[in-house]
């Protein structure tokens, strides 16, 4: 599995190694992937793995198993998937280990059971190749969709996760395969630093990290900056709660994110390169710093690479847990080994950086992109997305929604489409009440709204933001004004607490909307709210703080009437703020099974077996435990 | 103190420089499990920098704890996705159950409890994980069964009948 | 020397200043609680905003911190400031509602409201050093930066943090000199006037001489309270201050460290 150790040199080589990771990608012998991302591990990939393994090796199959990054289809996992040579790829969901080792006793038959979805062949954004598994006319499999026709799949263009969920992320060859590593063979010994600047300025590439800002202009602005050594770092401290897309393209392919640095580096003339990988996503720090190795043996990264002259290193840092360090002033301080404080800008980072030096720090995604638009073009590139908001973005669709998953559309694509198509609606025949984007910077979008196009500037006008991309989908029964009291939780613990208006801003925030959530709230607050946010938001220093109010703004401004259900009538609609609302059980339905007696945090169900249960009021915690319980809807809540 | 002499090793891997403050804590928070006093005072003895610097770091990244913590950490998530889908609620059914309250670490030392923010597995919310393992499409029931599967003295498999047995089976 | 728009007043100055000490060269006033001549600039308190800039791309930043920049147009007084600073005041009047500075300061820049609730303790009762201080970092900036000790810092983020000694115990690098206590802008002498009712005082705007002199005594907001060590002979030089704060410090510092 791991890679050859001998120098990359010339294109000669390159082609050495894409053919020696074609026979591990497109093997002659049947082959099984299994999803080992951090989600696919979480769901027991690790077990249908072992399985797997264990029963090619007892049964002395000549089956090749392979671990595979996250292709996106979060709400199936783990997906396990076959390759019979001349036959589609098929994939299979929600795999238990018994399950598995059926699958492979199978083999070469294609078990139709707890099969998904087949493909006939992979499409390559990277150099617009495709390869097709089967004669096309083989490409149909009874009853299995296509990954193309799918919902989720079909609208999607995926170029920063153009790799993930085919390759083996452990292993080089596999990216060399589907053209890893030619930009920067292109870059380094056909362009000049300035032409790979202009190709990414003619992109229209924009920050993927949330803000939005021009990447061309950044790099133009380190190239020209003052100072040297020139540091290049990558952004992987996604903090966005509700957001991983970042953790997908870590885990899934790795060199893709050391590529776009090292054309980076090139463009701007600097020679190390720094990853900033939050120590949350342990998987991710492991396979970044394996890349690394890898790179270094193949001479991807070190000493003049490709022979062009140009030396370049990268090493990973890992954060310590502080959502503040997504700020690239703080996540500087944080790498210099001081706490996570944003400074004041300008001095920008481009200027004045780590170690005071001109540094440029662009997100995962942002680095993932530069290889494909070295290859491709900055015009190929440009003609995706809307007229200010270039190429694709990268979604973590999640909360109340059918299909859960990592995807990745153009720019411009509407909200509905995201929801309802891709995602498939709101499950259990509940209604689609708001989509939550940008994190704690960002805001509620309702429903009602879901025509927006998803670009920058769009989600802005919308009171929200691009942010990261997490996506979280809000049915009826969430209450936004708990919605609003979680994000301000969050960022009172999460602010630095330099800035006066920040610190103290968003706990008094906290402490009003709490109030309004117990039913104490009064209509002046509504005001208060208000004025204290738009303090917050024009008082603070960095980022975190002037966006801190967003969540609350945006609640307001799309759910007002449900802040004043909580004033007026002491009332939360969605069932949610538990100062509002009492549990009961229905003696009719309530066949005294005693399974809340069970659960009951606070002992506070009293019944005697097969008779109706009651909840004594003074006890009940209200944590809904019995209502998550019952499985005869008896517990009723007001 | 004998508990120091671990410390010396770790120490002399990294160089004297500000930058290593960070790594080192990380090391000595892995080995300790927290970050002893006189291991703190020996970093800024190390890097030449003022104790309160060492202080201030150790107490603004949620990584570091300066109080021993119980012998498996688990880790609620708290991201937006697990708080759509009842991560709070599970948050507070696993501070009864593993006894840790609001205070973080049950009285005998075996767990210790925290909110984290956003583990990443949005897919598949709510979410917890406890040391390596993470537990998945969590609810209040599959609290216990998880929390005494990691417990010496409670066996699995007094685990009420009723409560769904939970998705994850690691021994 | 760059040249720039002060309120409308073209004016030259000096390259690398900062705006605040370009507003005060040309006395403009700017009110400050986290500034002092000597130490460097930190940002925190806020009340020194300024709006830099015309039209949508304006923006209000801290004076304090802002460097000029050649053509700059800068508005020290503009009704956004005047919001700003009034909204922050209320904000610091809720949170430190015993400190006359700050009492003050509210009269003087016309707040009339506080529509916050008292936190827990307030008002008349003792105050809770760690949610009345309004972490402007001076006693810390003097402690390293004059004083060259370094013996308190800021610790935890967000909500927790506070200033502290590390460990909540006094540190070698401690020689007791007091500085942070002199630095402290708002634990001179305590405002008594506001009640539950309302935490706003605005005595001053009432009544002249302002706040009597019977108000003496005055808080400290290191936990434990740093006076309550120090030793005799330096109390008789501050005299009742100390005094005052000793007694005070008695009364809420806690006498264990976070960590015991």
């Amino acid at each position: 599995m791991i890679s050859t150790a001998h120098r990359l040199v010339n294109l000669e080589d390159l082609h050495q190694a894409m053919r020696q990771g074609r026979d591990l990608l497109y093997p002659s012998e049947p082959k099984i992937m299994i999803g080992t991302a951090t989600c696919g591990l979480a769901a027991d990939a690790e077990e249908v793995l072992h399985a797997v393994r264990e029963e090619v090796a007892n049964s002395k199959l000549p089956y090749q198993v392979t671990e595979t990054g996250c292709i996106g289809w979060c709400s199936q996992e783990p997906l396990l998937d076959i390759c019979i040579p001349g036959r589609p790829r098929v994939t299979y969901g929600r795999m238990k280990p018994g399950r598995a080792r059926e699958i492979v006793r199978a083999i070469p038959e294609v078990k139709r059971e707890w099969a998904l979805a087949m493909m006939p062949g992979d499409e390559n954004t990277l150099n617009g190749a495709h390869v097709n598994y089967c004669v096309p006319h083989n490409g149909h499999m009874d009853g299995l969709t296509a990954y193309k026709d799918l919902p989720l799949f079909k609208r999607q263009l995926r170029i920063v996760l153009r790799n993930c969920g085919i390759i083996n992320p452990d292993n080089l060859e596999e990216y060399i395969a589907r053209g890893g590593y030619h930009a920067l063979w292109h870059a380094l010994r056909k362009h000049t630093p300035e032409e790979i600047l202009n190709e990414v300025k003619r992109s229209g590439l924009r920050g993927r990290g949330g803000a939005g800002f021009p990447t061309g202009v950044k790099w133009q602005a380190v190239r020209d900056a003052q100072g040297e050594p020139k540091y290049v770092i990558c952004n992987a401290d996604e903090g966005d709660p509700g957001a991983y897309m970042d953790r997908g393209v870590l885990e899934g392919d790795p060199h893709s994110v050391l590529e776009g640095m090292t054309i980076g580096g090139y463009a701007m003339g600097a020679h190390e390169g720094i990853i900033y990988v939050r120590e949350e996503y342990p998987l991710a720090v492991m396979r970044m710093k394996q890349a690394i190795r890898q790179a270094q043996d193949a001479g991807l990264l070190g000493q003049s690479i490709f022979d062009s002259g140009f030396s370049f290193e990268i090493r990973v840092v890992k954060g310590a847990g502080a959502f503040v360090c997504g700020e690239e002033t703080a996540l500087i301080r944080s790498i210099e080994g001081k706490v996570g404080e944003p400074q004041q800008r300008p001095p920008y980072p481009a200027q004045h950086g780590l170690w005071g030096k001109p540094t440029c720090i662009n997100n995962v995604e942002t680095w993932a992109n530069i290889a494909v638009i070295v290859q491709r073009g900055g015009d190929w590139f440009s003609q995706i997305g809307t007229a200010k908001s270039k190429g694709t973005k990268v979604f973590s669709l999640v909360g109340n929604i059918e299909n859960t998953a990592l995807i990745e559309v153009p720019m411009g694509t509407t909200l509905a489409e995201i929801v309802y198509e891709i995602g498939g609606g709101v499950p259990n025949g509940r209604a689609c009440k708001a989509v939550q984007t940008g994190g704690p910077s960002g805001g509620c979008i309702p429903a009602d709204k879901f025509d927006l196009p998803v670009d920058y500037d769009s989600l802005n006008q919308a009171g929200s933001i691009m942010g990261s991309g997490g996506m979280i989908v809000m049915d009826d029964h969430t209450c936004m004004v708990d919605i609003a009291k979680y994000f301000l939780e969050f960022l009172e613990d999460e602010s630095c607490g330099k800035c006066f208006t920040c610190r103290v801003g968003t706990q008094r925030l906290k402490e009003i909307v709490t109030r309004i959530s117990q039913g104490e709230g009064k209509e002046e607050d509504l005001d208060l709210l208000q004025d204290l946010s738009w303090l917050v938001r024009e008082g603070s220093l960095c980022g975190l703080g002037q966006t801190a109010p967003n969540p609350v703004l945006s609640t307001l401004r799309y759910f007002r009437s449900e802040y004043l259900a909580h004033i007026r009538d002491r009332r939360c609609p969605a069932h949610r703020c538990r100062e509002l609302i009492t549990f009961a059980i229905d003696p009719v339905l309530c066949n005294g099974c005693g399974a809340c007696v069970q659960i009951c945090s606070g002992k506070a169900i009293l019944g005697e077996k097969k008779k109706p249960h009651i909840i004594t009021q003074a006890q009940c915690t209200k944590c809904g435990a019995c209502l998550e319980m019952c499985k005869f809807d008896a517990v009723l809540v007001h | 103190m004998p508990e120091m002499e671990a410390v010396k090793p770790l120490l002399a891997q990294f160089k004297d420089e500000r930058a290593n403050l960070i790594p080192i804590l990380q090391e000595i928070q892995a080995a300790f499990s927290y970050l002893p006093e006189e291991a703190l005072r020996r970093v800024a003895r190390k890097l030449h920098v003022p104790v309160t610097d060492v202080y201030q770091v150790a107490t603004f990244y949620r990584c570091f704890s300066l109080k021993p913590r119980g012998r498996h950490l688990v880790q609620v998530c708290l991201g937006t996705a697990c708080h759509v889908r009842g991560g709070d609620l599970v948050l507070e059914r696993t501070q009864t159950e593993t006894g840790a309250g609001l205070s973080g670490t049950s009285p005998d030392l075996e767990f210790t409890v925290e909110p984290v923010r956003c583990l990443g597995c949005c897919g598949l919310a709510p979410v917890m994980r406890v040391d390596r393992d993470t537990f998945a499409h969590l609810d209040q029931a599959k609290v216990r069964g998880i929390v005494n599967r990691y417990h010496p003295r409670r066996k699995p498999a007094t685990v009420d009948k009723i409560a769904a047995s939970p998705e994850k089976v690691r021994s | 020397m760059v040249h720039i728009t002060m309120n409308g007043l073209a004016v030259e100055a000096e390259c690398g200043s900062s705006l605040l000490e370009v507003a005060r060269f040309y006395n403009f006033p700017i009110p400050t609680l986290c500034h002092e001549d000597g130490l460097n600039s930190y940002g925190a308190c806020r009340l020194c905003l300024v709006e830099i800039g015309e039209g949508p791309k304006s923006k209000l930043v801290a004076a304090c911190g802002y460097r000029v920049e050649e053509g700059m147009k800068v508005r020290t007084n503009s009704m956004r400031v005047q919001r700003a600073r009034r909204l922050l005041l209320e904000l610091y009047v809720a949170t430190c509602p015993q400190s006359k500075r700050i009492q003050d300061l509210a009269s003087e820049y016309g707040v009339r409201q506080c529509r916050y609730q008292p936190v827990d303790g307030q008002p008349g009762a003792p105050w809770d050093p760690k949610a009345n201080c309004i972490q402007c970092g001076l006693c810390v900036r003097i402690c390293a930066e004059q004083m060259m000790a370094g013996a308190i810092g800021f610790s935890g983020r967000g909500k927790s943090r506070h200033v502290a000694r590390p460990f909540g115990m006094t540190s070698e690098q401690c020689r007791q000199c007091g500085a942070c206590l002199y630095a402290c802008p708002v634990c001179e002498l305590r405002c008594q006037a506001s009640t539950a009712e309302s935490l706003l005082c605005n005595g001053c705007l009432n009544f002249s001489p302002v706040c009597f002199q019977s108000y003496s005594d005055a808080m400290c907001f290191l936990e434990p309270c740093h006076t309550c060590e120090l030793s005799g002979p330096f109390r008789h030089e501050v005299g009742i201050k100390v005094h005052a704060l000793h007694d005070a410090g008695q009364k809420v510092a806690p006498s264990t460290g976070e960590l015991k």
